[in-house]
This record gives C-alpha cells, structure tokens and sequence, in this order.
C-alpha cells in the first residue's frame, strides 16, 4: 500500500531538492488599556504624541512600574500554549540608540523569560503537527519616527513608546511556507480565544520576524537569516519562498549564507539586506535596576488559569464529539473566538427556544451559521462583528423553521429581508404573511388543478417516470406562492399521483 | 526676636519649635536664610537660589500657624540637592546637557517635603551626575567648603561630593538642612568632611522616583543636618513607600525623632577589622578608638568583628555603578530635552555624538566607558556578572556580621578634607576615598556619619554607624550617643 501523506514540501534546484526550515518570533502587542510600565492609554490611532506619559517620554527621574495586567496576559498566553510558566522572572535592559527609543534601551527579558517550553498544533496537509515555542518574553515597544512630514526632518511619535509586547519564539520546527503560515493563523486564533491580543496584523497589533534557512534533506541546518517586522500572513509565506529561493541561488553558485537581518518588499515578493552580523548590535543585556524581579504567587497563577476561556483544540473535540458538528462546519466555525463566541450563542439561544438540548439543534444550527450567514456576510463583505443579524434573531429563526412554521425556501426569503432590514423573523413573518400552510384542503386544490393542467405528465409518472415528481412539487408549490409546507405537499401529491 | 537670634544657627528642631512658640515667624527664617544664601555666593553651592519658594513656604506656614494648622516642616527652609527633580525650577545634575532643563514635576522627595510647609532656598550644586568624591566635576564650578586648614595656607578645600552643595550650604549655615543623595558614600563622606550629619538610609526607604538616576540600585536619598535629631526630622518626612517606584519599599516609616535615645545598653557595636587601611592617618585611628569608647560609655558592648570581602568593594562598585550609568544616562541624546548639538549637515548618529561630547563631563564620560566596556559582550560575564556575585558575598559579610553585632562603627573616610585639584587628576585616587562607604552601599544598608572631632590641621573627621536593614533608629540612636559625647560644636571661621 502506498504512503497516503503527501510529498513534503521542497524547493527544486539546479542540484537537487532542498528543504526550508523555518523559525517565527511573533510580536504581539499585549491587550490592555495601558503601556507597560507607564499609565498611559495604549488606544490605537491617536493623535502623535497624545499617548505619552513622562515615563515614555524617558524624563530624568522617571521610573518604570510594571503593569500587572500585562504580565497577567502574557502569563494566560503561556498556559494556552501549555508552557511552562516561570514564577520567578527579570527585565533587562538591551540598550542601544535610536530617535524611536526616549530612553536608549528597551526594556525586556533575555535572561529569564516570564514564559518557557511550550508548544501549539497545527494542522498540516500530512496531519497533525507539533510546533515547539521556546519561551514568551514579554517587552516595550518603540515609538514610530516619520520621515513624511517635513522635507529634511524626521519627526517621532511616541504613542506607541512603551506599549507592551509579548514575543513569542518559535523553535525551527517548520518545513515549508504552509506551515508557517498555519502556525501564524493559529497562534493569532489562539491570542484571540484568550484575549491577550487581537491579533490585528494590519494595525501593526502582531508581526513577526521570519527565520529562514535551507539545507539538502538530512544535512544539518544550514545559516539562517531573519527577515524583521512582516505583517501579514500571505507576507510570511511569500517572505519564506523568496528568501528560501534566494539562499538556494547563493549556495548553488558556490557561495555561502551571511547570517543577517533583513526586510520585505511586499511589492517585489523580495528581501533584501538590512544589516549583517558584522555590524549588528551589541546591546549590552543587563537586568534593570529600576524593577524587581517578578515573582508570581499561586493565587495570581491560579486567577490566570480560571480565567481562561475553553481553547480551540478543546472546543473541536467537543463540536466533534458532543455537538456532532460536521468536520467543515466546525472548522469555520473555530477559526475564530468571534465566530465562536456567536454561533455559541446562536447555540443556546436556540436550544432555549426550542425547548432541546444543544447537541439536537447543533446540525440545524452550524448548517444555517456557516451557509446561509457566512455566504451573506461573506456577500456583503462584513465580518461577523457587524452582522446585520444577531444569534438571537438567528436562533429565533432556527425556531421557526423547527417549528414547522416557516419551510427552508421561506427561512430563506426571511433570512433575506432580517439582512436589509434587521426586523426579528417573527415580524417580517407577520407582517408579509410568509408562513408556510399546512391545509390540506388548499394544497389538494391546487394540486388537482396541476394534475388536470398536465394530463399527459400525469400519465407519463403513472408509466414509470418518477423523475416527474419534483416537477409536480415544483408545480404545486408555485401554485402555492411558495408558503405550502414541503412535507404536506409531498404526501398529498404522492397519494394524488398514486391514483 | 529675631533681631536677637541669629536664625541661621539654629538647627532644625530649633527653628520648628522656635517657629511654633511664636518665638519667631517662618518669614523671618526664611528671610534670614536667604540672606545668607546671597551673602555665601564665593562657595558656589547654590546652582539655582529661589528665595520666592522659600518666602512663599513661610508665607503658607505664618498663615498656618495663625490658624492652626502646623505641618512637621511648617517654618523650615531647606536646600535642595539639583539631582532632585522640582516643578518649574532648573534641574541640571550640575551637567551641561542638561542645560535649560526644567521639570514639570516633582520627585516624591521634594513633592513630600513641599507637602510638609518646607521651602527651599534654591538648588545645590553636586559632583555632575552625582559621580564624584570632591565636587569637582560639577560643570558649574566647584564648591568651596567653608572649612580651611589651620596652616594659614588657605587651600581651597573639597566639601566632599557629591553631595558638596549640600554639605557646604549646612556647614556655611546659608541652610539649616539639605537633601543629598548617596549611590557609595555621597551623603556620608562630605558630612564627614565638613563637621555636619548625614544619613543614607535603607535602600528603598526614599522613593528614587523624579531623582535624576546615577546607580538604580545603589542611588538613595537622604538628609542631611548640623544634627542627629535634624536628620531624623527630615527622614521622616522623606521616607516612605512610593508606587511609583518599584524598587520602594512597602514599609510604615516610624517615628524615628520621638524615639531618639542616646542609651545604647544592650547593643553590641561591632569594629569591622578590614576597615584598618594600610596608610590611614593616625588621627582617624585615634577617633575611631574615641568613638569605641563613647558607644562603650554610652552603655554599647564592642565586639570585634569581620568583612572578610571589604577589600573587594570598590572594584566592584565600580563595575556596577558605571555599568548601570552608561544605561541610566542613555537618556541624554539631545533628542527631547536638554542640550542638543547639531553641527551642520548632521545625521542622527553625529546628533547624539555632538550633544553627548559637549554636554558630559569628563568623569561622566569615563564612567559611561567603564559601564559600556562592563557590559559588552565578551566581558559581560568576567565583569558585570562577577561583580554581582561579589556584592553578594559583601551582603552576606553584614548578614553574618549582624550575628555578633548590631551596629558597626568606622571612620567614614579615610582622610579629612583635601585641597580641590589635589585627587582630581588621579581618579583611583579620587574613588579609593570612598573605600568605607561603598560597601554599606552594595549591601543596601541604613548608614549615617556624624561628626567626631578635628585633626591637627583644624579640620572636621567623620564617624560612620552602619545598621541592619531597616533599622534606621538603631543608627540614629548611636549616631545621637556619639554626638553628645563628641561635642562637636566647632564652626568654619567665616572667610566668604
């Protein structure tokens, strides 16, 4: 028997086949109403300057006073991952100069990271696949210079001087640009579940420098060089082939691959050399004298585990096994906290209204989430956020096909007018007279007019043409102005047809 | 009254009490003092005088008074160290590139005594950046202690540093108190020097919050008086818990004044061995052994006992103090504030080297080297790290020392006052006059110096008291029983 998992991903050379391995440091800029270790608001798209304390503005004197909250989210982070979580933990300081940086050293932990060992699965053409992180550090961020505004002058912004970043490392676990760029959607839909970050790459809110090198399948790794500040998914992955392509041209035309840091043209698909390692920094590591040491006590830990939300893995297993949720449905469905959080509630409210538990109106339920609101938000290019239609709308119209009084054609046309009008589906029902009938004697009406307006059909089904029978349904129902419960019809048809 | 009294030599408790008595107003102090800030000029210790401050205090106090409601520093004058940050006042750390500088906020320090109806006379010259040992590497001139050799050669001589400002303004009377700040001995060597007292206290004891950084892990703030007493009144004001500061400690600040006692019956004062230098002069020796026999007199046991890492203490200090500086001091880049230099056609990277070149002195700038070469990888670990362990083990020299003592009693320098210009070529020179109050320093510890006579040329000596942590009372109470004992109440002639 064949070998089912498909051919890992290579990259063909003039000398043969070679393989990618990848690294990601993942920065993301941790949720909270204030910086690091300053009060000031970390709210996005601030006037310049407008978010800037004296202590991000690196004033004499001024001192830094860690955030608890912040430590907190990158603690919850680190239990999501399965980490293991360093009660006692420091900040140093990597010191170097720069317009974007008041204090001329950033604060943030080399030597003892708050987060250690951890890992996050993914999902890969071959299965299943562990992804090993090897700590989350947690660190301020730099202000922002602006080259834009005068004609010789560069003006800094310090509103994001200070805000707080975790940074999440990868191990060199990944093997092809697919890879990377499922660790990166996952790890993204996990700070989402948790709430730690919001995972918004355009925003700049999470962005990671890519560690790329190759080898020939078996060799040891090869020199890696790391492509900084890449904000985007399909960015990565286009970063990972160019950079990868890049390497195998040097190495096949004899040369070798300088350890340096580069950066993304996104336009070009490209990276080019920002600096090598003969001019990189020496940053001077030390601990901070200003800050103590953190030591995390069991309560703190123990609030940080109970406050965490079910994870996505977790929540699979139970759509799977409990809800019996169809494997397509589940995974839109999980691929992000706000999907969840609203088919979720889409669940209950349905469930409630039904007077069923869960798993009976799952099917119903993740069927109508995933075709008809996906394809119309996905129509209407609108993220499930700003749903013209709310779970409890949805969830009362899932009551009203399940209660007979609304067939699937009709749902469909009420689902149409909630989408332009909001109104709840009980009052567009009311008021436009969509209910489905049941009455038997209007629907025997109509279909003895179909049959007597097709004679020769009628024949014909008698004969062995079965296949007729959806056009004498299609028939009836039009007769019918759509409102005919399908089920009636089809028994009373079926009787009326039998002769 | 005050026609009677000259209020410039009263000591703070006089002038609280005084003031409270009605026997005179805070104007009249505040006046007086002024005055004498004016007339001691030639000293060069004030950087910034802002008698206003001090007038608008007393005005507050005069009015509180009247109706009742007296604050503990209500009548009180201060001079304050220019490492403090003040709100609308010139703060400078006596260095070029702060030039122009002037804070929108308070440190805490400045901020509670404010708070408290103290004024402030003006803002006292230091050694830049608080690196220094004589007040020579201000960039605003040398202070000039009020003290002279007995020889008739009228040398100029060093009021001690950093805190130099600070120890000239309450020897020269032109204050009747004064902040100072000590990273290894700058509150206790220049009270030393110049016949008045200091306090370091416990590391974390006084918020570091809107004091200009030298050493994070060594800076602390401190009073300094002409009297024990003195000191105790201001560092209750001064010290305390402070959010702001992380590294502050969490702990109710006691009432230290009201507690003072000279008996110490029942206290074991230990006399660390290694603290007997190779080349000390025989006159500290002679006051050490006095200040045994006052803490014996006063009812102390004396026991003998042992540091065995003392000898490692200033290497170490510095390697740390510079490491951390050559940070702490990244700040000043002509970026947001201060000096900026751009020469023509400058790029970033000649921004940063212009303003730095220009703005720092010498010293600083030998210290930031010191602290970058520390820190640079490849010498990180034979440095920096090593140095860390080695305070370790001074830390625990005191831990095992509190075993067998309760106080440590020692010179506080190894020599009186030198002439400016003596050491200031000779930097190792310069750093070994820190030598007995670097290593209270490294272990975080409550150490005061009091004055305990003069030597043959005239001049004042220092007895330093060193506790355990937090045990300030303990220090002031055998800081109290020496005073008495010594009877220090000789004055520089007047000359200025």
């Amino acid at each position: 028997m064949p070998d089912a998992s498909p051919a890992p991903y290579r990259i063909e050379g003039a000398t043969g086949a070679w393989e990618v391995v990848i690294g990601l440091e993942v920065h993301a800029q941790i949720t909270s109403n204030a910086k690091l270790f300053s009060g000031a608001s970390t709210a996005f798209g601030a006037e310049p300057n407008a978010n800037v304390s004296l202590v991000d503005a690196a004033m004499p004197g001024m001192l830094p006073v860690p955030n608890r909250e912040c430590i907190r989210q990158a603690v919850r982070t680190g239990m999501a991952i399965d980490a293991q979580i360093n009660r006692w933990s420091r900040f140093d300081r990597k010191n170097y100069f720069y317009a974007d940086l008041p204090q001329g050293y950033q604060i943030s932990q080399l030597y003892h990271p708050i987060v250690g060992e951890g890992s996050l699965a993914i999902q890969t053409d071959a299965g299943d696949k562990v992804i090993g992180i090897e700590r989350i550090h947690v660190e301020q961020d730099a202000g922002k210079l602006m080259h834009d505004q005068h004609p010789t002058r560069s003006y800094v912004d310090l509103n994001r001087s200070g805000v707080a970043l975790m940074e999440i490392v990868s191990r060199p676990d990944m093997r092809s640009p697919a890879e990377a760029g499922a660790y990166l959607r996952k790890l993204r839909a996990i700070l989402r579940y948790v709430g730690s970050c919001d995972g918004n790459m355009e925003e700049g809110s999470m962005r990671a420098d890519v560690n790329v090198s190759v080898r020939k399948p078996g060799d040891p790794f090869g020199t890696r060089t790391e492509t900084k500040n890449v904000n985007s998914v399909r960015f990565v992955m286009q970063a990972i082939e160019g950079e990868a392509r890049r390497q195998i041209d040097v190495l096949e035309a004899g040369g070798s691959i300088v350890q340096e840091t580069r950066l993304f043209d996104p336009d070009k698909g490209e990276t080019r050399s920002m600096r090598s390692k003969e001019d990189a920094h020496d940053y001077r590591y030390f601990p901070d004298p200003d800050l103590l040491p953190l030591e995390l006590d069991d309560l703190f830990l123990e609030e940080c585990r109970a406050s965490l939300p079910e994870l996505p893995d977790v929540k699979a297993t139970r759509y799977r096994d409990v809800l019996g949720l169809a494997p397509g449905n589940a995974e839109v469905i999980l691929a992000d906290v706000a999907n969840a959080r609203w088919f979720e509630t889409l669940l209950a409210e349905a469930a409630a209204r039904q007077g069923k538990p869960e798993p009976e109106v799952a099917k119903a339920a993740s069927n109508w989430f995933v075709s008809d609101l996906f394809g119309a938000l996905n129509r209407l290019g609108r993220d499930i956020e700003d749903s013209p239609v709310s779970a409890g709308q949805g969830a009362e119209l899932l009551a009203l096909v399940a209660d007979g009084t609304l067939s699937g054609t009709l749902a469909k046309q009420v689902f149409e007018i909630m989408l332009e009008t909001g109104d709840d589906p009980a009052k567009i029902v009311e008021d436009r007279g969509l209910k489905q009938t049941s009455d038997t004697g209007a629907i025997e009406a109509e279909i003895a007019k179909v049959m007597a307006a097709n004679a020769d059909k009628v024949a014909d089904y008698r004969g062995g043409k079965d296949k007729l029978f959806g056009f004498f349904v299609g028939q009836t129902m039009k007769a019918m102005g759509g409102k005919a419960n399908p089920a009636v019809v089809n028994d009373l048809l079926k009787k009326a047809l039998a002769g | 009254m005050s026609s009677m009294t000259d209020l410039t030599a009263l000591t703070i408790s006089d002038l609280r009490d005084g003031f409270r008595a009605g026997s005179f107003s805070a104007r009249e102090t505040a006046e007086a003092f002024n005055a004498a800030v004016v007339s001691g000029r030639p000293l060069n210790a004030f950087l910034v005088e802002t008698p206003d401050h001090a007038l608008a205090a007393a005005d507050k106090a005069d009015a509180d008074r009247a109706s009742g409601d007296l604050k503990p520093l209500s009548g009180v004058p201060l001079g304050i160290k220019d490492l403090f940050c003040t709100a609308g006042y010139a703060t400078t750390a006596a260095s070029g590139i702060l030039d122009g500088f002037v804070p929108t906020y308070d440190s805490t320090i400045t901020s509670k005594l404010f708070g408290a109806g103290a004024g402030m006379l003006g803002k006292l010259n230091l050694d830049q950046f608080a690196m220094g040992s004589s007040n020579e590497t201000s960039a605003f001139g040398n202070v000039l202690s009020p003290w002279r050799r007995n020889d008739g050669g009228n040398a100029a001589l060093a009021p001690g540093g950093s805190s130099g400002g600070s120890s000239a303004a309450v020897a020269a009377r032109m204050a009747p108190g004064a902040t100072g700040t000590d990273t290894g001995g700058s509150i206790r060597q220049p009270a030393a020097f110049t016949g008045i007292s200091g306090i370091k206290p416990t590391y974390g004891r006084c918020s570091r919050y809107g004091v200009i950084a030298f050493a994070s892990s060594l800076d602390q703030a401190g009073p300094m008086a002409q009297t024990v007493r003195d000191c105790a009144i201001l560092l209750e004001t001064m010290a305390g818990f402070d959010p702001k500061d992380s590294t502050s400690l969490d702990e109710a600040v006691p009432a230290w004044e009201k507690s003072l006692s000279p008996d110490l019956k029942g206290k074991r004062i230990g006399i660390p061995k290694e603290y007997r230098v190779d080349g000390m002069p025989a006159e500290i020796e002679a006051l050490w052994q006095k200040g045994i026999d006052w803490a014996r007199d006063a009812g102390a046991e004396i026991v003998e006992v042992s540091l065995p890492h003392t000898r490692h203490a200033l290497p170490t200090y510095y390697i740390i103090a510079p490491a951390e500086a050559s940070s702490n001091l990244a700040r000043y880049d002509g970026v947001r504030y201060g000096l900026r230099d751009l020469p023509e056609g400058a790029n970033l990277q000649d921004m940063y080297a212009a303003t730095r070149a220009h703005g720092f002195g010498a010293e600083v700038k030998r210290r930031i080297m010191i602290g970058t070469y520390v820190l640079s990888a490849g010498f990180y670990d034979a440095y920096y790290t090593k140095a860390q362990r080695v305070r370790a083990l001074i830390a625990r020299d005191f831990e095992e020392a509190w075993g067998k003592c309760d106080l440590l009693l020692t010179p506080t320098a190894p020599s009186a006052a030198f002439a400016l210009g003596e050491k200031s070529a000779d930097p190792l020179a310069m750093y070994l006059n820190d030598v007995f109050t670097v290593p209270s320093s490294l272990a975080g510890l409550p150490a005061m110096s009091v004055p305990g006579g003069l030597d043959a040329q005239g001049l004042p000596l220092g007895l330093q008291i060193i506790g355990r942590p937090l045990d300030e009372q303990g220090v002031l109470d055998a800081g109290l029983a020496i005073e008495e004992r010594a009877g220090f109440t000789t004055r520089a002639n007047r000359w200025w």
